[in-house]
């Protein structure tokens, strides 16, 4: 991957945000607004006060835990599309967590704890596409998408059953272990949901690349997503290297429950995950499946999120959901685009460029 | 009772025989079909605005077709012209249905939930006399024979099977590849269209995603049902039967509901990993030839 050219990681994010503009401004004027009047109020409702800006880096936070849980499983050639019911399922587990510790323990003690029980409840949901694939040959598209389904119906058996409080679909409050808010430092955030679990998604972030860059195991899982038939042949367990790092994709997407959990509202509500599992693919994308790129394409979504309500006053918030949607379909078509006009391009294709064909984020 | 239930059941099964057809359609010429949700959706959307507008539900049912096959075809410039990749174009696809419904059924209707009442076929009536008279209900029984039909019975059948499992053999005895898949995506809107346009004129308005996840169960059709048509139909017809069951258990208590919703989907999997007869997709689906 690190053959990947700067201007080919670089053009096609530009051109999508250039074809999302566009379809902005048609939208904005089908409502009889004027964009610019439009996206200055998106910029000043995130990033022009420290409430927006908190709101931001909050929803940012989530999304960089799904977008590298689904970068993870691409560089090992894998489509992860089940983050969503991963992060669903790593937040009910630390609520569970929360609701079974004593109250009043320090949060720094009990926050391994929460980051353990999330991490195996994601990581779990993430396994069993994994090793379906690994063992049977399932295509993880197909299985990840039922295995949102199931896992979502599941926790609302669970919750509407037996732990929602009454006429309310979340759970008790947690008692152990309060993490504090950005506000507890910086007053201006007061209101914003930004909490301390953004140190712990820039952990994970750094941790991720150490582990994809740095390790044989990173390696390894890259060699597989690169072409599985020659990693096979150099003698990785491709099987193996399918199963663990799906693993690991639903349990870096199950901790990014504890930004809602126990960073926000301090108990698991139905419904919390919805949406972030999807966009966890489009920050991958336009990241690049690289985790420096994932923060800088969560803070992109986020922005994007945040501004929707920003605007609801002009024009209708869905218009972001449109935008989104309208990212992610420009990305998708202009990568293999613009990497065939660059090649084009070039006089004579060196190896290093055909190498970057196989990226697995096409 | 039993009638009850079975008119419930064809009822349910609707929107997913249609829906199901284009996911044959689509997924046999090599064509991911995660976006039925989507084509089911904005369908959905134009037929209510065409009922509405138009007084007419066949209107609506003309305007639910061409919306599927429009955003049928928004998938095939993205995967068949410029050979994007067809799960995240896919998966995309059905959150611009869903934003892009939102957003017009506010400048249209300025409602965040739904549209006002729109004409169907039927205005009362649950058992199969009322079926019978929405002419939808008969179409959705023959969509997928039909597409049987197409698959197996004629040359462009032929040519759509070729492509979805080798294209480049059919490319080498001079099956225009791209031409077909452009067909069969365009169909596979058509009919999933008429999906959406049941689901709405059924119930007479749209409102906010109402597909509610039957494309997905469509497409768990398609593969529980190995892509082929008959048993395509069988599955559409014991997934709507479960429902049913269980909407009319509801007051019984015998089973959760989020046990019954399961089913679908825990089936679709144990197919895949071949438990008992393992589901082998199309060779070529989902991969692009340069």
């Amino acid at each position: 991957m690190k053959t990947l050219k700067l201007e080919e990681a670089l053009l096609p994010p530009v051109v999508a945000l250039l074809i999302a503009l566009v379809v902005g401004d048609l939208l904005i004027l089908s409502f009889g607004q004027s964009p610019a009047a439009v996206y200055r109020m998106l910029l000043e409702g995130t990033w022009g006060n420290a409430y927006g800006l908190g709101q931001v880096l909050y929803k940012a936070t989530t999304l960089t835990f799904t977008g590298l849980s689904v970068a993870l499983a691409l560089r090992a050639g894998l489509f992860n599309i089940g983050a969503e019911s991963q992060l669903a399922a790593g937040g009910f587990a630390a609520a569970l967590v929360g609701l079974a510790l004593p109250a009043g323990l320090p949060a720094l003690l009990v926050l391994p704890l929460y980051v353990a029980a999330a991490g195996a409840a994601g990581g779990l949901v993430g396994v069993v596409p994994g090793a379906l694939k690994a063992r049977f040959g399932a295509h993880e598209v197909i299985t990840t998408i039922m295995l949102n389904f199931i896992v979502l119906a599941l926790l609302n058996y669970l919750i509407s059953t037996r732990f929602k409080v009454h006429d309310t679909l979340h759970t008790a409050e947690i008692k152990s272990g309060a993490v504090p808010r950005l506000a507890d430092f910086a007053s201006a955030f007061h209101g914003s949901a930004a909490n301390v679990v953004l140190v712990l998604a820039l952990i994970v972030v750094a941790l991720s690349w150490w582990f994809l860059f740095r390790t044989r195991g990173g390696f390894e899982l890259r060699a597989v997503g690169l072409q599985p038939h020659a990693a096979e042949y150099a003698g990785v367990h491709v099987g193996r290297v399918w199963w663990t790092s799906m693993a690991l994709a639903g349990a870096i997407a199950g901790i990014g429950g504890l930004n809602y959990v126990l960073g926000y509202k301090r108990y698991y509500e139905e419904g919390f995950s919805a949406g972030a599992g999807f966009l966890g693919i489009a920050v991958a994308l336009v990241g690049r499946s690289h985790p420096a790129g994932i923060v800088i394409a969560a803070i992109l979504f986020a922005t994007l999120s945040q501004g929707g309500l920003a605007v609801n006053a002009l024009v209708p918030k869905q218009m972001v959901d449109v935008l989104q949607a309208v990212v992610i379909i420009s990305m998708a078509t202009a990568v293999p685009e613009i990497r065939r006009a660059l090649l084009a391009l070039r006089p004579a294709p060196s190896v290093k460029a055909t190498a970057a064909t196989g990226e697995a984020a096409t | 009772m039993i009638i009850a239930f079975l008119a419930q059941t064809l009822r349910i099964a609707m929107p997913y025989l249609f829906a199901s057809a284009g996911g044959v359609a689509s997924e046999r010429a090599g064509l991911i079909a995660l976006t039925l949700e989507g084509y089911m959706l904005m369908a959905a959307f134009c037929a209510a605005i065409g009922s509405y507008f138009a007084g007419s539900a066949w209107t609506g049912v003309f305007a639910g077709i061409a919306g599927g096959v429009a955003t049928a075809l928004l998938y095939g410039v993205c995967s068949i012209r410029y050979r994007a990749n067809q799960v995240v174009v896919g998966i995309a696809i059905n959150l611009l249905a869903i934003g892009l419904t939102r957003f017009f059924l506010r400048l249209t209707f300025d409602s965040s939930s739904n549209s006002p009442r729109v004409g169907g076929f039927i205005e009362t009536g649950t058992g199969f006399g009322a079926l019978a008279r929405n002419p939808l209900v008969w179409l959705g029984v023959l969509a997928l024979p039909a597409v049987g039909w197409l698959l197996y019975r004629t040359p462009f059948g032929l040519r759509v099977r070729a492509v979805g499992e080798h294209p480049e053999a059919a490319l080498s005895v001079g099956v225009p590849v791209q031409r077909v898949r452009w067909f069969a995506v365009a169909l596979s809107g058509a009919l999933a269209g008429l999906g959406g346009a049941y689901l709405a004129l059924d119930q007479h308005q749209f409102t906010d995603q109402m597909t509610a996840g039957r494309g997905f169960i469509a497409l768990a059709a398609t593969i529980f049902g190995r892509w082929d048509p008959p048993r395509v139909a069988l599955a559409c017809v014991l997934f709507a039967a479960a429902e049913t069951l269980q909407i009319q258990l509801q007051g019984a208590q015998l089973v959760p509901s989020q046990f019954v919703e399961m089913i679908p989907y825990v089936l679709t999997i144990i197919a895949l990993a071949g438990v008992v007869a393992r589901a082998v997709p199309p060779a070529a689906l989902g991969k692009v030839n340069e």
